[in-house]
Order: structure tokens, then sequence, then C-alpha cells
């Protein structure tokens, strides 16, 4: 090896260019040299594009999940009004003790749903957010294949596979 | 053990609205320090309302969600997480909540709170460790962070600058992420504990972006066993629904504080809610 210093403008290239700090660390995998400004002005408003993607799958999943939550408490205690009174002589233990009936199975959230029961309808509200960071993996699947970043789209990829797996592992 | 204190019976919509406002902090530290916020949810339903214990940490995976998708959703925006190491992190602790699906039937809780009890009362001692050594390290030489290009920056609304950081130590991060995955699916716990100390003390990340990116990560972690819970029975609507608005509205509103926090108090923060979580595991592993 030899010392740079001892060659000042020789032909070995400068050291790398220092990317915007912005930019840096963003680059897709495997990535060895500098991009230049204007592929690195292309990149950064890809991975804007991206970034704002998930967000926005966060969001969606994160407001839907909210109403329709807050639906199905209103239903509740719109159905029942033993619930309501600040000074009644119903106690919540009745609706959290072991065997209280809420449904816990796809069959029985389907039936519950269909008489507009407000617990059923908490259940889905409560599905709809379990299935968010689901979805927001598979978001990530197809922003690295817009990336053109194959290995990170693998890696995304393979925890979208565990991920479903997974629910079918626990016999959903 | 009664809790008709004033001679008075909690009605069920007492109890919605008292568990949605203590839900609305737990949301707002979660999202600050990283966590799921099942710290302050599981204590709060087994000894202030009496909650069967297995109901209880089905609401405390609900939290987990919440907090990790409220608080994602503007930590992303706002480009405060490494989207590309969390979701290269990710790898590990899925592998690890199915490995622990398994394991569950074999290893005994107790010795497995005892072991992660102390796991975490030393990573809050490296935690703690660290607040004076924050600097963002500007070289790796580390093969999987260069190859993948899992470095960053992200702009510090409490110093007003941007901050560039390297990120190193993929390994070892791998390593506790993927026991990370396997504490949660073994113990039902959120693993932003183990998940946090991962990305900071061991890659290097700046606390702030270990905490947003541990936001980020914690919903696919819980995710992962939220179908089980629900299938269990352990999802009781009455407990989630205040549990999910309460918990997402504080996390909205957290998200937008850990910008302007210096990063030293997230640290501490975190430290503390760490030896409280440790301490409480400690508890349960060894006078059960």
């Amino acid at each position: 090896m030899t010392d740079p210093t001892e060659r000042p403008g020789s032909d070995t290239p400068p050291a790398a260019e220092e990317p915007k700090p912005s930019f840096e660390g963003e680059a897709v995998s495997g990535h060895h040299r500098a991009l230049t400004p204007e592929e690195a002005a292309a990149m950064d408003e890809k991975i804007r594009k991206v970034e704002l993607a998930i967000s926005l799958v966060l969001r969606i999943g994160v407001v839907v999940s909210v109403a329709v939550v807050a639906t199905g408490l209103g239903l509740m205690f719109a159905h029942h009004a033993a619930y309501v009174p600040i000074r009644g002589h119903f106690s919540y233990h009745q609706l959290t003790s072991r065997t209280t009936p809420f449904p816990h199975t796809f069959s029985a959230l389907g039936h519950s749903i269909a008489r507009g029961d407000g617990r059923g309808i908490v259940v889905l509200g409560i599905l709809i957010l379990i299935l968010t960071p689901i979805l927001r993996v598979a978001v990530g699947v197809l922003s690295f294949i817009y990336e053109k970043d194959p290995p990170m789209t693998i890696v995304t990829l393979y925890v979208l596979v565990v991920l479903i797996g997974s629910f079918f592992l626990a016999g959903v | 053990m009664c809790d008709c204190t004033y001679n008075r019976t909690v009605t069920p919509l007492d109890f919605v609205v008292s568990l949605a406002l203590i839900s609305v902090a737990a949301g707002v530290l979660g999202s600050l320090i990283g966590l799921g916020g099942g710290v302050v949810i599981v204590p709060t339903l087994t000894l202030l309302y009496h909650v069967d214990i297995r109901l209880a940490i089905g609401a405390s995976i609900v939290s987990v969600i919440a907090t990790s998708s409220g608080a994602a959703a503007a930590y992303v925006r706002e480009r405060m997480t490494n989207l590309r190491a969390g979701m290269f992190l990710e790898i590990a602790t899925t592998t690890g909540a199915v490995s622990g699906a398994y394991l569950t039937t074999l290893l005994p809780a107790r010795f497995l709170f005892v072991f992660f009890g102390l796991v975490l009362a030393y990573s809050s001692f490296a935690t703690f460790r660290r607040r004076h050594a924050d600097a963002p390290l500007t070289v790796s030489h580390d093969r999987i962070a260069n190859y993948f290009n899992l470095h960053g920056s992200y702009f510090d609304a409490a110093e007003q600058r941007e901050i560039p950081y390297k990120v190193v130590g993929t390994k070892p991060g791998l390593a506790l992420m993927y026991v990370a995955g396997l504490v949660s699916a073994l113990l039902g716990i959120g693993s932003g504990a183990l998940k946090v100390p991962a990305m900071d003390s061991a890659m290097h990340l700046p606390m702030k972006v270990s905490s947003a990116t541990s936001n980020f990560m914690i919903g696919v972690t819980a995710a992962a066993s939220a179908g089980v819970y629900f299938i269990r029975g352990q999802i009781d609507p009455i407990i989630a629904a205040p549990v999910a608005a309460g918990v997402l509205l504080g996390a909205t509103v957290g998200a937008r504080v850990l910008g302007r926090v210096a990063s030293k108090t997230v640290r501490l923060v975190f430290v503390i809610v760490l030896v409280v979580i440790s301490l409480e595991m400690l508890q349960k592993g060894i006078f059960p």
C-alpha cells in the first residue's frame, strides 16, 4: 500500500465525496461509490415518497380502527342502559371476568357484527389495528422494489412471510 | 378485595373513562421512550382494577400495537425513524417471536422472568452509562451495516441541527433483537425494553433514533403474537376499546414531543422505566 500523502495530485481518486447529510445512509444496499448529485436528488425524492406512503398507511390504519372502536363502544353503551349511569349498581367487573362472553373466533365475530352488537364492532376495530403493522411491512416490500434494492426487498419479504406464517401457526 | 371505596360501584362508564385517561398517559410515555405502554397498562389493570392477568396481557398487546402505529406514523414522516435499520432488524425479532411460540411450553416462566429481569437490569445500567458518550459515530467498519447502508441522519429539534450517524455492531444487534422477539412471545411483554438498548448500546444509534425505531418495530413483533391472544379470548372489548383509543391519542401527542426533548432526558426516563420493569419481572420470578 502506498501512502497517498506522498503523491498529491496523482491519479488516485479523491477521497469519496461526502454525501449531503440529509441523504447520507439512504442509498440502496451495496452502493460503494458516492452518488452523483442528480442520482442523489432522484433517490432522495423516491425515499421521501416511500416514507410518506408508510406514514400514510399507518395513519389510515390508526384513524379507521379508532373510528370503528369508538362506534362499537358507543353502541355497547347505547344497547345496555345499565352501563351508562355514573352512580349505578352495575359493576364493570361483570364485563371483565374470566367468564364474560365476547367474540374471539371469526364466526362468532361475524355473527356479532351482523347483529350490530357493539362488542363485535370493537373487536373488528382492534383487528384492523393488529393488521396495520402487517400492512406496513407489505408496503415496505413494495417500497424496496420501487427503490430497486433487491437485498432489502428480500429482507422485508422474509419478515412478511414469517408474519403471515405466524398467523397460520396460531391457527387463526 | 373490593374496590367499592366510598360505598359505590364502579360502573362500566367510570371504568372506560378512567382507563382511557390512564391509557393516554401510557401512550405518551411509550411513544417517547420506544416502549409499548404495557409497563403502565398491566399493573393498572391488575392492581387497580383487579382484572384477570390474561385479559390484562391481551390489553397490553393492543397497547403495544397502538403505541407503535400511532407514534410511527409521525416519526417516519419526520425522518426520526431509521427505516432501513428497523426493517432489517425485524428479521431477527420476527424469527425470535416465532421460535418463542414453540419454546413457550419447554421453559418454566419463573426462570425466564428472573433471567430477563437480570438482563434488563444490566441494560438499564448499560444505557445509563452511555449518558455522557452520546456523540454519534462518524465512521463504521461494520460490513453488514455498510452493505445494507443502515446509516442515517435525523433533525434534532432540541439542538436545531441535522445529526448524521453511522451504525456499528449489527451482529450483537441482531442477536439482541432475536432475544427481544423471543421474550415478547414467551412472556407477553412488549420488547421495546430490549430493543432500545440493542440499538443504543450495541449499534450506537442516537438515543432518539433508537426510541423512534423501536416504536416502529414493536408493532410488528406484537402483531406476530396478537392472533394467538385473539383466539385464546384475551382481547376483551370493554378493556381493549379505551386502551386502544387512549393510547393512540397519547402516542400521537407524545410523538410531537420527542423531537423537542433533549436526548439525555429521553435516556434518563428510559432508564427509570427499565429499572421498574426489571424489578417487576424479578418479583414475578421470585415471589410469584
